[in-house]
């Protein structure tokens, strides 16, 4: 009885908290995100008043944090990736048009003004506005009077009082700039009908007019100053002449991100090249990283070796320092002028390579990188898988007369293969998604001139992904990057599916 | 053996090895044969030795340097000094500590939710029977597989809207960033607990429940001081995953005060390469050096558990 209260009591307290949670941003414009939070709430609570759901209690902290931060942004992801969210649409429809609508224009007949701006106790703006041909003014958010009617005399200048209204010396100008900014008085006689006095720059006032006028029912948005007409379209508001308003808005584009991948000449060029060096990187990192390692633990699958244990934890060395500290180090191990590497290197050959200017020996680089960082974990690997081969096959091997080669190609390998496989399709989908050595070494450098997108010569997918959308200088373009992630998702499921058929197979086999 | 006399008798072994079909080698006796094997396999071994670790001999070399700068470095630096390591600290633009403590609040924090969340799912997958449970197990791999980096851009918009709201938990906060890690919880981890929590006979905790404990009292006393060794190796796996993540911070810390030690030191040393070369290599140790302490500590249990766990990263 207590028990429940206590569930009780807890699963309100849960409540109550996403509520607000989901409140709070849900006023904030973040719609989808607090409905999928109600919505993991109100399971979490069908989950802890069934019986029968009772086994699912335990799961339900992760699986609501899962749903929250994994799937929620995996579908968030594919509809950016519909969108032409970036540059020059970061604003949603909404947000562009009160933009908009918050654009002033002034009327070609009208005056302007000089203005001075005073403040009541209570924080109201007061303008006194001067004009050469249309004399002096006064104006607050209520109305505009000529000064010589609300002073009672014509002044010589701004006086220092105007009713309550203190007269503001520089400083306190500035300081009181963002509310004059939205300070609007009606013009009454200072300008045309209908119009409102509005600061238009630090030492100008004018009466204005609202540049635009967005009808709902149409979607159509009015210049009123031209009198041309706007509508909606790709992300922007679009005149019949074809000309664009600025700032643009975020839109549903549907597959277009998808197919510019694959038409667009301009970003399908260096596509193709990352994708190319993405797949070739992933698959030589498993190639050179498993030689290595199944040597070394062909060496070390031996109980008689001396010092074997000292052996086997000075070459695991490398796999145990975080790895961002080693990528860097060995970004100085190879600098080009100073790096040991290439002093050795020049000592005996004269020469020095430019690891990091020239493309291709970019790669070799990384490559080279990627393999010290690797090797300890195949070997890892395959010493357990080595010492789990019986004996007996290589006895059955001998009596069949195979030699050594015959022994390793022909026995342990394929077995090897069998209980270290699907490992190995782990390690190529790991690094045909490591950001980290891409980013730590090269930043995906050197850059390939010929790209009309931002990418370098040694970048991957993923981090192609990333320049796109935070880290370039050609603006920032986030449903393209949002599509190419996509891409890469569908990519994963592919190698995914096919390590589950292997897998089964290997399995079959042995 | 030295490394040269490995080196020279390998040239021959592989005549040897073709040349006798049979597996006799003339004129040589078992013993010689083992030895010779023996020396081959020791002089290859410490070639890998020295492949393996002249990076870290270099950096502390350069961390004890007085030049500071990578130029024109010897392998022993004449009036080695521990002037790079006092350097790390008080430096208001390179907050060395500051960075480094942050990365150990997130990742131990971040590593404390995962376990939670993991002891809880794995114990129900483990003990309980019921619809959906095998569908459940699956998911939780299949999600696994497709790494939260793919989701960046989304995380980035989303962690921005929410910081519109609460500040702590939006771009540029740690709170934001121990959530996404939290996130990642259930996965090829909740698998590797629940292999282990099935070793672990029922018997136990129905005992205490027939005494009057309730099942989560039964698995608070009982059952979890039972399988404390799956979560720390859970912990340490997660904590050290964190601690060298790169992508994250990379995208969602802006300010210095806020970055962790990884992008620390590589904003540290993408500004300042080559001046600052010993001042690095002296972050570089203090930076690994608990890793590698844990790691070597617990290396049994940790090798098992990455070799069924899939890959660092």
């Amino acid at each position: 009885m207590g028990k429940t209260l206590l569930r009780l009591g807890a699963l309100m307290v849960i409540d109550a908290a996403a509520l607000g949670f989901a409140y709070a941003l849900y006023a904030n414009g973040t719609i989808a995100f607090a409905v999928v939070l109600l919505a993991v709430t109100a399971l979490i609570n069908v989950i802890f008043l069934s019986e029968r759901l009772a086994p699912w209690r335990w799961i339900s902290p992760g699986l609501a944090l899962m749903a929250l931060l994994v799937l929620y942004p995996t579908a968030y992801t594919v509809y950016i990736g519909l969108t032409n969210y970036g540059d020059e649409h970061l604003l949603s429809r909404g947000q562009a048009i009160a933009q908009l609508e918050n654009e002033y224009f002034t009327p070609e007949e009208a005056p302007t003004y000089g203005w001075t701006a005073y403040r009541s106790p209570g924080e109201d703006l007061l303008l006194y506005l001067e004009s050469g041909e249309a004399g002096a003014f006064v104006a607050t958010e209520e109305g505009t009077q000529p000064a010589a009617e609300r002073l009672g005399s014509e002044p010589a200048g701004p006086p220092e009082q105007i009713d309550d209204y203190a007269r503001l010396d520089q400083n306190e100008t500035v300081g009181v700039l963002a509310q004059l900014e939205d300070f609007a008085a009606p013009a009454g006689e200072t300008g045309p009908q209908g119009s409102e006095v509005r600061v238009v720059s630090f030492d100008e006032a004018a009466p204005q007019f609202q540049r635009y006028d967005y009808e709902a029912l149409t979607g159509e948005l009015t210049d009123n100053e031209a009198g041309t007409v706007y509508e909606a379209e790709d992300g922007f508001f679009v005149s019949e002449g074809g000309e664009r308003i600025s700032p643009g808005f975020a839109t549903v584009v549907g597959a277009e991100n998808f197919t510019r991948i694959f038409t667009d000449p301009n970003i399908r060029g260096p596509f193709v090249g990352v994708f190319v060096w993405t797949v070739v990187f992933a698959a030589m990192s498993v190639v050179t990283t498993f030689a290595l390692g199944v040597g070394l633990a062909m060496l070390l699958n031996d109980e008689r070796l001396p010092f074997r244990g000292l052996f086997r934890s000075l070459t695991i060395v490398p796999y145990t320092i975080p790895f961002f500290i080693t990528a860097l180090v060995w970004v100085g191990l190879l600098n080009p002028i100073y790096g040991p590497i290439n002093q050795i290197i020049e000592f005996f050959t004269g020469l020095s390579p430019q690891w990091f200017s020239d493309g291709t020996l970019a790669k070799v680089a990384i490559l080279m990188i990627n393999l010290w960082l690797g090797f300890p974990y195949m070997m890892i690997v395959c010493l357990g898988a080595l010492q789990s081969i019986p004996e007996e096959v290589y006895e059955a091997a001998a009596i069949d007369g195979a030699n050594a080669f015959h022994r390793f190609f022909y026995v342990t390998l394929p077995l090897l293969l069998v209980s270290v496989g699907p490992l190995l399709l782990g390690v190529f989908a790991f690094n045909f998604n490591n950001f980290g050595i891409i980013e730590l070494v090269t930043q995906g450098g050197p850059p390939n001139p010929e790209a009309g997108t931002p990418a370098g010569q040694t970048d991957i997918l993923i981090s192609y992904t990333y320049r796109l959308a935070f880290a370039s200088g050609q603006g920032t373009d986030y449903g393209l990057a949002a599509a190419v992630s996509v891409f890469i998702f569908m990519l994963i499921a592919v190698i995914t599916i096919f390590n589950f058929r292997l897998t089964r197979r290997l399995e079959e086999v042995s | 053996m030295s490394a040269t006399t490995g080196r020279r008798s390998a040239e021959t072994a592989p005549d040897t090895g073709q040349a006798g079909s049979t597996g006799r080698k003339p004129g040589l006796g078992l013993k010689t044969r083992r030895r010779l094997t023996t020396g081959i396999k020791l002089g290859l071994l410490t070639l890998a030795v020295i492949y393996a670790l002249f990076p870290v001999v270099w950096v502390i070399s350069s961390s004890v340097n007085p030049t500071n700068s990578i130029v024109g470095q010897g392998l022993i630096p004449a009036g080695a000094t521990l002037e790079n390591f006092r350097s790390l600290v008080g430096d208001p633009a390179n907050p060395f500590p500051l960075w480094m403590w942050n990365s150990i609040k997130i990742s131990a924090i971040s590593s404390f939710f995962v376990v939670v969340a993991c002891a809880l799912a794995a114990y129900s997958f483990s003990r309980f029977r019921y619809r959906g449970r095998r569908a459940g197990l699956l998911s939780v791999l299949l999600v696994q597989l497709f790494p939260n980096l793919l989701t960046i851009v989304a995380l980035y918009l989303l962690l921005q809207q929410i910081g519109q709201v609460f500040p702590s938990f939006g771009l540029n906060s740690h709170g934001g960033l121990i959530l996404i890690y939290a996130g990642g919880a259930l996965g090829i981890y909740t698998w590797l607990m629940k292999g282990y929590f099935d070793t672990i006979p029922k018997e136990l905790e129905e005992s205490a429940m027939v005494d009057g404990a309730s099942r989560l009292q039964s698995f608070i006393y009982v059952f979890l001081p039972m399988v404390r060794p799956i979560l720390a190796v859970v912990g340490v796996l997660t904590f050290i995953a964190t601690y060298a993540d790169f992508l994250l911070p990379r995208v969602l810390l802006t300010s210095t005060d806020q970055y962790t030690l990884a992008l620390g030191m590589y904003q540290f040393i993408s500004e300042q390469y080559t001046q600052q070369w010993g001042i690095f290599s002296a972050a570089a140790l203090v930076g690994a050096l608990p890793i590698v302490i844990v790691f070597f500590a617990l290396q049994r249990q940790l090798v098992g558990g990455l070799t069924s766990g899939g890959v660092k990263g």
